[in-house]
This record gives structure tokens, C-alpha cells and sequence, in this order.
């Protein structure tokens, strides 16, 4: 058995699949840890990745896999850094495949890097009827448009991968907070299904996965709310010891800011009930924690807790639900909001007379009432008229946005800067299932010198 | 007065349901805050937005409330029409709700130092 280490330090090194990767390569340099997270996954990702594995088998994996991989990978192989992503999207094992190719690519010489695949559930939940949460419907009202079903593991596989000496795991999907959780309870022998840990461990990462967020991104309010260094928020880190205790900190130097408040913004981010926060690991408790600045950009957390998880698990399904077709146009200066109203009532009897007054629409000016209704009481002197309507069809879809463009020289006087985009829905909705359906699998590939 | 004058929130979307924290500059507030913004008040103040109910949570240790809006983001980040279809920007649109100064006074007054 391994020696189980007192203290190690974990770094989140994305929060979101598009985000920055300098700042994961300076914690790799400068933020003395012993694992890298890249959490990559948001929750249509996965059904966009699976289209694009449809297309072709070796693709499905997050676009930007290739280069963080080659941002960060000999740092972290020099130093000895993990790596854990839930970066393998729809498509895990491709994704493996790829970053030992990269890996040969960098001449490096020895590495064991290890997909966990299963969350694809597509076909298990075949036979069965199930409900879905958000609109009480049956599952089969999706049937010819389900496009992905993909269960949020726990970090039980990821462990397991951990024993298998991995350097490097791949995941598709799992709950966000798993990825950073596992390497506590391989590092320090905990109990996998010691609730009051996995509460602590769930909040630890909960606290991490959104990367500079609890750094002071998302967070700067000028004189209210300051941010030393912006340009350069650095990307946090935990430190954990074996009894359970942990501080969040940062790189020194970087950027940002961690205190009470990013803390606490960070913890009720995307939670409902604070003492009810349900995973497939745990259902964890938050509501008694508390945070202790320690010193600058080093706070303690503690008072997190959990009770058994539910098992079940939850499932996100994509699916195909049509198009959004968007158009855009400015209008400034003199009568610009007259001119601007003027332009939205042309578009929207053009639509009408074209058939498309039964979808879903959205007719609005930026800078007026897009975001909230009517909030603001002064006239700006520069209004951009926003047009979106959901459609059945991406012929329709198209409409939208060359009726507004044509705006130019058949709408009101004066108006510039035309945008038009059509999109495909991929919707998302969800389903429970029963925690034992996933049929979990390990892949390991290695290069050995 | 702003709520903004006093606190400071993050919005979050999960699906269709939109949270708001809301966490007092000053913890002593935080009483203050709790019986003044109610769910009724933040339903009402974001009226015709949210088509379900306001739940908040207490956060005492932390000071901190989390307030829960169900069908708020007109079916969610996937499928909305809205130009923030994360519902993102409703953090500070909740700090522009109007707080009442003598109210705020009279606390301030009475509050334990």
C-alpha cells in the first residue's frame, strides 16, 4: 500500500471549456501542486461533442483538449503534477488517444494516462420509460430527437484510476466537484463513503471548479467591490490536509483576490438549497460553513458536511429543438429609440406577413429593455434593435436575420453595423436513474520508455 | 438607496431556475436584510421575469442569503431567446431594488455594535 501523504495541493486550471489557459500553465510553474483540474464540461457541451463524434469517431472530445494539453503537459511531467479533466467530453478515449499522440510529440518518454467511459447511457435507458424533471413529460416525447443521455458520475472510478497509477484522467461526464474530490481520498486513504468528508471535499470543490471566480473574476465592482491586478486574476488553488482542513489560495504575485466574499459568492454559486446540495457522491451540506482570512488571499473553510448520498443519478439528455434565427441593428444620434421602436415594428409585421407570428420571439432594444424590462428612465443616445425568434425550421431560422439586415436599405433612416446568426437548439433536459445502470469502464494507455 | 449600496450578489442557472446570493458588505446587516428582502418582495420586484415562486435560504454563519427563482430564465441557457440567456446579469439588476433610508437609519440605530 501507498504512503499516504499529510497535505496536498490542488490547482483548478479552467472553468469553463473556453477559458484562459495561461493562467493554468503559471499554476503548473509557480503554484507548487500535486494535481492540475481542468473542469471543461457545461450542460449541453457534451450533446454538442457527440454530434461532432457522429461526424467522425476520433473527434467528440473538448475542442481546446490539444492545447492545454500542450500548454501544461511537460510541466506537469517534469514536476510531477496529475492531471484530471472531465475534458473527454463525449468521446473520452479519443481524447486519451490524442493526448498520447501529443505526448510522443513532446518526446515524452514515459506516461500512463487513463479514460473513464460509461456516463454514455444512451442505450441502457432505452427499454424503460422515464420522467423528465423540468417538464413532467414522458421520456418518450424526445424519442427521434435525443441526441446524447449522459449520466454525472461520482469520483469512485476516478479513484480507482488514481490506483492504477494514472498521470493523467480523462473523464466524459461526472459532477463537477468529483474531479477535484478524488484525488483526497486516494492521496489520504479516506473512507469513500464517509458522508461528513465527502460534504467537505464536495464544498472544496465546488469552491474550485469555476477557476478565477473565487479569485476575484466575476467579481470586481470598482469602489464597491475591488480587484487588484485584473488583467492577470491568477487561478486557485487548495491545500488540504489529511484530517480534512483547507485553505484557498492563489499563486503569489498573480493577480485577483480571494477573501470571505469571493468565497462566499463562490460557495451559493449555482446552488439551491445550501443544505441539500445533491451529488451522486454525497448530499452535501453547506449551510454551516464558515471562511477565516487567515492572511492576504488565504482563506480557511470549514463547517461542511454531508448525509448519504440518494442513489440515484442524475442524467442530462440533448436534444434537437429546433433554431434560433438573430438579427441585430444600431441606431444613434437624433430619434435614435423612435427610430429604433420603428425598426422592430417593421420586422415583426414582416414576420408576421411571412408566417413566422407563431414562434417564440423576442423583440427588444439593447440598451433599453434586453436585459430587464424598461429599467432604464433616460433616452440613450445609441439603441441596437435585437430580433430573435425560435423556429422549426433553419430555413426560417435564416429569415430572421436577413429581415433585419435588409434593414439597411429598406428600414428606418440611419441605421448600421447589421449582425445576423442562425443556431441550432440543442436542448437539455433530465432524467434519474438508478446509480448501478452505468456500466463504468477503465482504459489505460501508456508510452514507456 | 440601492440594495447594491448594502450588499453584493452572483447570479447562477441551473436549467430554468435562476439563484441570487446576497451577502451584506457589513455583516451586521445582515438582520437588516432579512426582514427586508422577503421572497414576496423579490417576486414582486422581478415581476413578470419569473413565472414561479421565490424560495431564500439562510446563510446566518455566513451572513448571506441564497434566493432561488424557479422558471426565470425563460426555459433556460439552451433553448432561451433572451440576449443573457444565463440570466446572468439579473445579480445586478437585483442591487438596484430600492431600500428604504430611514428604515436603514433606524437599524443602523438600533443594531448591537
Amino acid at each position: 500500500m501507498k504512503m499516504s501523504k499529510t497535505s496536498i495541493r490542488i490547482g483548478s486550471g479552467a472553468g469553463y471549456s473556453g477559458d484562459l489557459i495561461q493562467p493554468a500553465v503559471q499554476l503548473a510553474k509557480e503554484g507548487t501542486i500535486d494535481y492540475l483540474i481542468f473542469e471543461c464540461l457545461a450542460e449541453r457541451t457534451i450533446a454538442l461533442a457527440q454530434l461532432q463524434k457522429l461526424k467522425d469517431p476520433q473527434l467528440g472530445y473538448d475542442p481546446l483538449l490539444e492545447e492545454r494539453i500542450k500548454a501544461v503537459l511537460p510541466i506537469c511531467v517534469k514536476k510531477n503534477i496529475k492531471i484530471i479533466s472531465n475534458m473527454g467530453a463525449a468521446n473520452p478515449i479519443a481524447a486519451v488517444d490524442k493526448i498520447i499522440e501529443l505526448a510522443k510529440q513532446l518526446k515524452i518518454k514515459k506516461l500512463k494516462v487513463v479514460a473513464i467511459s460509461g456516463d454514455d447511457v444512451i442505450n441502457a435507458i432505452n427499454d424503460q420509460d422515464y420522467k423528465l424533471i423540468e417538464s413532467g413529460d414522458s421520456i418518450s416525447v424526445l424519442k427521434n430527437q435525443l441526441v446524447s443521455a449522459n449520466a454525472y458520475l461520482g469520483l469512485r472510478p476516478i479513484v480507482e484510476a488514481l490506483k492504477l497509477d494514472a498521470d493523467i484522467i480523462i473523464t466524459g461526464r461526472v459532477a463537477d466537484p468529483a474531479i477535484f474530490m478524488a484525488p483526497l481520498f486516494y492521496e489520504f486513504n479516506w473512507d469513500i463513503d464517509n458522508s461528513d468528508l465527502l460534504g467537505k471535499a464536495t464544498a472544496m470543490g465546488h469552491l474550485l471548479e469555476c477557476a478565477a471566480q473565487v479569485c476575484g473574476g466575476y467579481f470586481n465592482d470598482l469602489d464597491k467591490k475591488q480587484v487588484p491586478n485584473p488583467e492577470a486574476i491568477g487561478f486557485p488553488i487548495a491545500e488540504v490536509t489529511s484530517d480534512g482542513h483547507y485553505t484557498i489560495t492563489k499563486v503569489p504575485n498573480s493577480g485577483g483576490i480571494i477573501n470571505k466574499a469571493t468565497c462566499t459568492e463562490q460557495l451559493l454559486y449555482e446552488i439551491h438549497d445550501p443544505k441539500n446540495y445533491i451529488t451522486p457522491d454525497v448530499i452535501a451540506d453547506f449551510s454551516s460553513v464558515r471562511f477565516r482570512e487567515l492572511a492576504p488571499n488565504q482563506v480557511e473553510i470549514s463547517g461542511a458536511t454531508g448525509v448519504k448520498k440518494t442513489g440515484k443519478l442524475k442524467v442530462s439528455l440533448g436534444y434537437k429543438d429546433g433554431y434560433i434565427g438573430e438579427g441585430q441593428m444600431s441606431y444613434g444620434g437624433y430619434q435614435a429609440k423612435e427610430r429604433a421602436s420603428l425598426a422592430l415594428k417593421i420586422i415583426k409585421n414582416k414576420l408576421h406577413n411571412l408566417g413566422l407570428s407563431k414562434y417564440d420571439s423576442n423583440y427588444e432594444l439593447i440598451g433599453v429593455n434586453s436585459l430587464s424590462k424598461d429599467q432604464v428612465e433616460e433616452t440613450p443616445s445609441e439603441i441596437r434593435i435585437r430580433v430573435a425568434l425560435r423556429t422549426k425550421t433553419k430555413e426560417e431560422a435564416i429569415t430572421v436575420g436577413q429581415q433585419v439586415e435588409a434593414l439597411y436599405t429598406n428600414g428606418p433612416a440611419a441605421g448600421g453595423g447589421a449582425s445576423k446568426s442562425v443556431k441550432e437548439i440543442i436542448a437539455v433536459q433530465s432524467i434519474l436513474i438508478d446509480g448501478n445502470l452505468p456500466t463504468i469502464q477503465l482504459t489505460t494507455k501508456t508510452i514507456e520508455s | 438607496m440601492k440594495l447594491g449600496d448594502i450588499a453584493h450578489s452572483r447570479a447562477g442557472d441551473k436549467g430554468n431556475i435562476s439563484n441570487l446570493s446576497l451577502i451584506p458588505y457589513n455583516e451586521l446587516d445582515y438582520l437588516f436584510l432579512k426582514k427586508q428582502i422577503t421572497e414576496e418582495k423579490v417576486k414582486s420586484y422581478f415581476n413578470e421575469r419569473i413565472k414561479g415562486s421565490v424560495t431564500r435560504y439562510e446563510l446566518p454563519h455566513l451572513h448571506a442569503f441564497n434566493f432561488v427563482l424557479e422558471a426565470a430564465l425563460y426555459s433556460g441557457v439552451t433553448r432561451s431567446l433572451a440576449l443573457d440567456p444565463h440570466g446572468k446579469t439579473l445579480s445586478s439588476i437585483f442591487l438596484m431594488m430600492e431600500i428604504d433610508p430611514e428604515e436603514y437609519q433606524k437599524y443602523q440605530q438600533s443594531k448591537p455594535v
